[in-house]
């Protein structure tokens, strides 16, 4: 296992803000020093008030890492939250912030993991799996990958014309997106969708398209979601060490 | 840096203050690497082992038969947390130690847990009353995403080091990383010192 070595705190300059969905703006963040990072990693921010008042929050990154000098995170509007109503309210473009990273290496993915991946994100939780995607695609990995992503309703979809494209691009990258805010069928998906949970059923069914049980899977959402998912990844079989969680919140 | 227009609105007029960078949260937030392991306390065991001998082992029934310690106290965690007044039920390492009929060891101790989890701490964190086995959290059963039956608990550090599902306590001579501080968290992780990340 490669360690990487803790960074200190850099001042960064945001470069773009561009609302992504009606609760979730993505923030581009241009950084002074050239910083190395693996898809899955997070970056820690910091603010600060003018009485020295400070409070800090970690945030995933997910561009590609094939940029060193940039990072995009993915940022969804929780209410009265203190640090992400800063970023929506406030943050624009030329805005400095605080940060340091990358920090986290268990919930990480390397190009040199060449088995079937299965990647399971609730919301904003898609954003580590989108920097494992899009490192995935930019190092023309061949190796078999699933996503199962779960919103609330159709303008919730993040990322969706560039995951969609990966689907088209990519014959051994399937896309699964299951809106839960409309009247469950329970039909098993069809072309790419469901409308419900993602339950067993819907596990079993697709994870047949990965040609058999995924080698692991990644976990990322708010902290029932990850409970939930990860007790049924652990019921069909899937070795405890290759189910690797990411909580974003309660 | 001064963050134009931040005020912050989640400062608390509290009683006493929060280590640095931390916010006071009134739930109680699960992180955990992988998915709650699902543990059998009629199978249960925990085991005490000094430099590969082991020591002490006790049963989920000879735990509960051994002096219990109510401790009130604050937890912090390194996703940036701290939560007040937490109430847990649990036996003392040196109530433990005691009933093995052995001296508290120095150096260094590995706890290790179902699911393959492993944090380091020293010796001497653990004895004086500092740290405890609990399994009871709020009056009730500890919950298996809190760590339940069984986690460590030793609040004046981060909560990774809280190891949870334990097993086992391994002394050893010399400091060995767990799980998380092979992946760059700090070996020793005080909140009050700030201590995240390996270089902190
Ligand atoms: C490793 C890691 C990576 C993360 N990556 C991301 C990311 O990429 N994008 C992202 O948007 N967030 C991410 N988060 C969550 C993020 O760190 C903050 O917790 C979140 O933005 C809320 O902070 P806040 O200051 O706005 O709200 P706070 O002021 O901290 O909280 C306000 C209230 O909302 C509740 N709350 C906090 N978070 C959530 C949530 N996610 N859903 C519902 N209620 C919540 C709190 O319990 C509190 O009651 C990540 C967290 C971790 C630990």
């Amino acid at each position: 296992m490669k360690i990487e070595k803790a960074t200190g705190w850099q001042i960064a300059t945001v470069t773009s803000v561009h609302d992504e969905s009606p609760r979730v703006k993505l923030f581009q963040l241009e950084l002074p020093v050239e910083t190395k990072f693996r898809a899955g990693q997070f970056f820690d921010i910091r603010l600060t008030a003018p009485d020295g008042y400070q409070a800090q929050r970690s945030y995933s990154i997910t561009s590609s890492p094939d940029q060193t000098n940039s990072i995009e995170l993915a940022i969804e509007h929780i209410r009265d939250g203190e640090v992400s109503s800063y970023f929506h309210e406030v943050v624009e473009a030329g805005s400095l912030i605080e940060v340091r990273g990358p920090f986290g290496g268990h919930f990480t993915w390397s190009p040199s993991f060449r088995k079937p991946i299965l990647l399971i994100g609730g919301g904003s939780g898609i954003a580590p799996l989108m920097s494992m995607l899009r490192h995935r695609a930019s190092t023309g990995g061949n190796s078999p990958a699933l996503l199962m992503f779960s919103v609330r309703q159709e303008d919730d979809v993040l990322f969706k014309s560039e995951l969609e494209q990966m689907a088209r691009d990519d014959d051994k990258f399937n896309l699964i997106i299951t809106l839960t805010r409309l009247a469950a069928d329970h039909s098993e998906p069809f072309a790419g969708r469901a409308t419900r949970r993602i339950d067993r059923t819907m596990i079993d069914s697709t994870v047949a398209t990965l040609g058999g049980t995924p080698a692991r899977a990644y976990v990322c959402g708010g902290s029932n979601f990850v409970e939930a998912i990860g007790n049924q990844l652990a019921d069909i079989g899937l070795p405890y060490e290759e189910i690797r969680t990411e909580r974003f919140g309660p | 840096m001064i963050n134009n227009r931040f005020f912050g609105r989640r400062r608390t007029e509290t009683s006493r203050p929060l280590p640095p960078g931390q916010y006071l949260e009134d739930g109680f937030p699960v992180l955990s690497a992988g998915p709650t392991p699902n543990v059998d306390t009629a199978t249960w065991d925990f085991t005490i082992e000094i430099e590969g001998d082991t020591v002490g082992t006790w049963k989920w029934n000879s735990l509960n038969a051994l002096h219990q310690t109510d401790l009130r106290t604050d937890i912090h965690c390194v996703t940036k947390w701290t939560k007040h007044d937490t109430d847990w039920r649990g036996v003392t390492i040196d109530t433990l130690l005691a009933d093995a009929g052995i001296e508290p060891p120095t150096g260094f101790v590995m706890a290790s847990c179902d699911g393959g989890y492993t944090t380091n701490l020293p010796a001497a964190d653990v004895i004086d009353g500092k740290g405890l086995l609990v399994h009871t959290y709020d009056g009730k059963p500890l919950a298996p995403e809190h760590g339940g039956p069984v986690r460590l608990l030793i609040p004046h550090l981060y909560l990774w080091k809280s190891a949870k599902w334990i097993r086992s306590l391994k002394f050893m001579e010399h400091d060995v990383p767990g799980f998380w501080e092979r992946y760059g968290y700090h070996m020793y992780g005080d909140p009050w010192r700030e201590q995240r990340y390996t270089n902190d």
